[in-house]
C-alpha cells in the first residue's frame, strides 16, 4: 500500500483547484488506491458467483447435453435450441403449451393489474381521514408470500368447501363452479387471485406518481372548465406516463414469470394447461435432469421477455411524440 | 408521499363523501375477508371445517389445527418457522453489509472501472432471475450447499437491487459532510461508518425490511434446493403440509397463519419503510 495517491486525480476529473489543494493536504495518506475496490469486494464476490457466472454457465449448459446423473455431458451444438422449434421433438408440445399458458396469463392479467391499481390510487389520492389505514389494508395481501396466498386461495376456491362458492350461493348465483379444475375457471381464478394479491403494490407506485403531478395543473384545468374526465385525460394520464411505463413493464415481467399460483392453486390442471414456462423449465432441468435443454429454454425465454419489454418501451415512447 | 395533495373534488359534498367511504369499506372487505377466513378456519375442528355450507364462526373454538402442526414429526412446522427466521435475518444482514459498502464505493469514491462495474450490475436487473435458476442450481451443487442454510441465505444477496437502491440514496447526501470529516482527518472507512451510514438509516431500514420479506416469502428456489424435512423454510414446508393434509383445512390454515403473522407484524411496524421503498422503486423507472 505504498502508492498513496489522490483518487479523484487518477480519473482525470479533478475538483476545483482550491478544493483539490485542501483535500490533498487533508486526505493524502488516507485515501488509498485500493480502498474503493475493498469496499466493492464482498458484493462483487457474491455478484460474480451468483450473478455473472450463471449467465455464462447458462450459455455453456445450453449447448451441452447435461444430465446431473450422467458422467458424460457431450457438446451438442444448437440441438437443445432446435428441439424447441421442431415439431417432431419430444419436448416441442409441452414447451409450447407452457409458452401458451404463460402468454394467456400475461394477456389476461396485465390489463387488470394496470387498471385496477390505478383506480385504487385515484381513490386514495385525496385527503380524508383514514387514508393511510385504507392504503395499508389494500397493500396488506402483497406482504404475504405466494405459498400462503396459494394455500389460502386453493381453500377459498374449493368447489365444495370454499368460501367463494358459498358467497355466490348466498346471493343466488350458481354455487358449484369448479374454480381450480376446469376451464375457463382456472384462468379466471389465477388472474383474480393475482389481482387481489398484487394490486396494492402497483397502487402504491401510482400514488407516488400522482403526488408528483403539480396541483396547479389541476387548478388551471378547473379554471378552464374541464370536467373530471377531461382533467383525468389531459392532466393525470400525461403526468403519469413514466410511472405507467414502469408499471406496465414490471407487471408484464412479473406475470410472465408466474409460477407459485398455478403450482399451488390449480396445480397445473386441467391436464397441464396452466403449467407456465418457469414451471416447465425447472421441472425439465431439476426433476427430469435435462439441465442443458432447460438452460436453452431459459435463454429463449429471457430473449422473448427482452423483446416484449423493448416493444413496450417503444410503443410508449412513440405515443409520446 | 405522506402529504396527500387533494386533486379531484377533495371538498366534495356530504353525499359524495358517503359514496367514497362506502367504496373504501367494500374494498376493505374484499382484501380482508379472505385473511379473516384463514384465521377463523384455523380455529375450527376438522368436522366443522367440512360442513357444507361452511359456518362463519368456529364452533366449537378449537386448537386442533395448531396442535396438529406443533406436534408433528413429519411436518416440523416450528422448525421451519425457526429456519425461515434465521435465514431471512441472515440474508437481510448480508444484503445490508455488502450492498451498502458497494453502493458507497460506487456513489462516493472515484476509481478506474467504476462506470463499467456499475453498468454491469445494473444490467443484470434486466435479466429475469428465473432464467438463471438452472445454472445457479449447478453452482450451489458444486459448492455442496444443497439442503443447507447457506443455499437460502447467500445466492439471493447477489441481487443488484440493494446496490442500486442505496447508491441512489447515497448520491443524494450532501458532499459537505464528507469534506468536513476529511478535513478532520477521517479516512474513507470512518466516513462510511460514522457519517454516511448514520445519515442513511431510513434507506437502510427500508432495504432491510424488503430483503427480509423477499427471503421469508421465497418459494420457487427453496422447493428445489432444500429436501430434508428439518431443513425446510416455511414456504416449501407449507407446500408439503398441503400435500399431506389435502382438505384438512384447519391444519393447512394454521400453517398459513403462522407464516403470515411475522410479516404482517413487520408490515404494521415498518409500513412507512415498505411503502416508501416500493414507491421510490417506481419513480426511478
Amino acid at each position: 500500500m505504498a502508492d498513496v495517491i489522490e483518487v479523484g486525480a487518477a480519473r482525470g476529473d479533478a475538483p476545483p483547484p482550491a478544493a483539490n489543494a485542501a483535500r490533498r493536504t487533508a486526505s493524502a495518506g488516507r485515501t488509498r488506491r485500493a480502498t474503493p475496490y475493498l469496499f466493492l469486494a464482498p458484493y462483487l464476490v457474491l455478484f460474480g458467483v451468483f450473478g455473472l457466472l450463471p449467465i455464462v454457465l447458462g450459455l455453456w449448459l445450453s449447448v451441452h447435453q447435461w444430465d446431473f446423473q450422467l458422467p458424460n455431458r457431450p457438446f451438442v451444438g444448437l440441438d437443445n435450441y432446435k428441439q424447441l422449434f421442431s415439431s417432431d421433438s419430444a419436448v416441442y408440445g409441452d414447451w409450447w403449451q407452457s409458452v401458451r399458458a404463460t402468454a394467456i396469463f400475461t394477456v389476461l392479467s396485465v390489463p387488470l393489474l394496470v387498471v385496477v391499481p390505478l383506480g385504487l390510487a385515484l381513490l386514495l389520492n385525496r385527503s380524508f381521514p383514514g387514508r393511510t389505514f385504507f392504503r395499508a389494508v389494500y397493500f396488506a395481501p402483497y406482504v404475504l408470500g405466494v405459498a400462503v396466498i396459494g394455500l389460502l386461495w386453493r381453500f377459498l376456491l374449493d368447489a365444495n368447501l370454499g368460501l367463494v362458492n358459498r358467497l355466490l350461493g348466498v346471493v343466488g348465483l350458481p354455487s358449484d363452479t369448479p374454480w381450480v379444475t376446469n376451464m375457463p375457471w382456472a384462468w379466471i381464478s389465477l388472474v383474480g387471485v393475482t389481482v387481489w394479491w398484487t394490486s396494492g403494490f402497483n397502487a402504491v407506485i401510482y400514488l407516488a406518481g400522482l403526488q408528483d403531478i403539480s396541483p396547479e395543473l389541476y387548478e388551471a384545468a378547473r379554471m378552464d372548465g374541464a370536467s373530471a374526465w377531461q382533467r383525468f385525460r389531459n392532466v393525470t394520464l400525461p403526468g403519469l406516463r413514466p410511472v405507467l411505463l414502469f408499471v406496465i413493464t414490471t407487471t408484464v415481467l412479473a406475470s410472465a414469470n408466474m409460477f407459485g399460483q398455478s403450482f399451488l392453486i390449480t396445480q397445473g390442471t386441467p391436464g397441464t394447461e396452466t403449467r407456465t414456462v418457469v414451471w416447465f423449465i425447472v421441472e425439465e432441468g431439476l426433476r427430469n435432469n435435462n439441465a442443458g435443454r432447460a438452460a436453452a429454454m431459459s435463454i429463449v425465454f429471457a430473449l422473448l421477455l427482452a423483446v416484449v419489454s423493448i416493444a413496450n418501451f417503444r410503443l410508449f415512447r412513440y405515443k409520446e411524440d | 408521499m405522506t402529504t396527500p395533495t387533494p386533486t379531484t373534488d377533495g371538498s366534495g359534498s356530504g353525499l359524495r363523501r358517503v359514496g367514497l367511504y362506502a367504496t373504501l369499506v367494500a374494498l376493505t372487505l374484499v382484501f380482508l375477508v379472505p385473511l379473516v377466513w384463514m384465521v377463523l378456519t384455523s380455529l375450527k375442528t376438522y368436522p366443522a371445517a367440512q360442513e357444507i355450507p361452511p359456518s362463519w364462526l368456529p364452533n366449537p373454538l378449537a386448537g386442533y389445527g395448531y396442535e396438529q402442526i406443533l406436534n408433528n414429526s413429519a411436518n416440523p412446522v416450528l422448525r421451519w418457522f425457526l429456519n425461515s427466521m434465521v435465514a431471512a435475518t441472515l440474508h437481510s444482514l448480508l444484503v445490508l453489509v455488502t450492498a451498502s459498502m458497494a453502493a458507497y464505493s460506487l456513489a462516493r469514491l472515484k476509481f478506474r472501472g467504476r462506470g463499467v462495474t456499475f453498468a454491469l450490475i445494473v444490467g443484470t436487473l434486466f435479466i429475469p432471475p428465473t432464467s438463471l435458476i438452472i445454472p445457479n442450481f449447478l453452482i450451489v451443487d458444486q459448492l455442496n450447499w444443497i439442503d443447507t442454510l447457506a443455499v437460502v441465505v447467500v445466492p439471493g444477496a447477489a441481487s443488484a437491487f440493494g446496490v442500486f437502491f442505496l447508491r441512489q440514496f447515497f448520491l443524494s447526501l450532501p458532499n459537505e459532510l464528507e469534506e468536513a470529516a476529511t478535513l478532520d482527518g477521517a479516512n474513507q472507512w470512518q466516513i462510511f461508518y460514522k457519517v454516511v451510514l448514520p445519515l442513511s438509516k431510513p434507506a437502510l431500514a427500508t432495504l432491510a425490511v424488503l430483503s427480509f420479506l423477499t427471503n421469508w416469502n421465497d418459494f420457487l428456489w427453496p422447493i428445489f434446493v432444500l429436501f430434508s424435512p428439518e431443513k425446510l423454510t416455511l414456504p416449501p414446508g407449507l407446500g408439503l403440509l398441503q400435500g399431506s393434509y389435502v382438505t384438512d383445512y384447519p391444519v393447512i390454515m394454521a400453517g398459513a397463519v403462522l407464516a403470515s403473522v411475522p410479516v404482517l407484524i413487520l408490515f404494521v411496524l415498518a409500513q412507512r419503510h415498505i411503502i416508501q421503498g416500493v414507491s421510490r422503486s417506481g419513480l426511478k423507472g
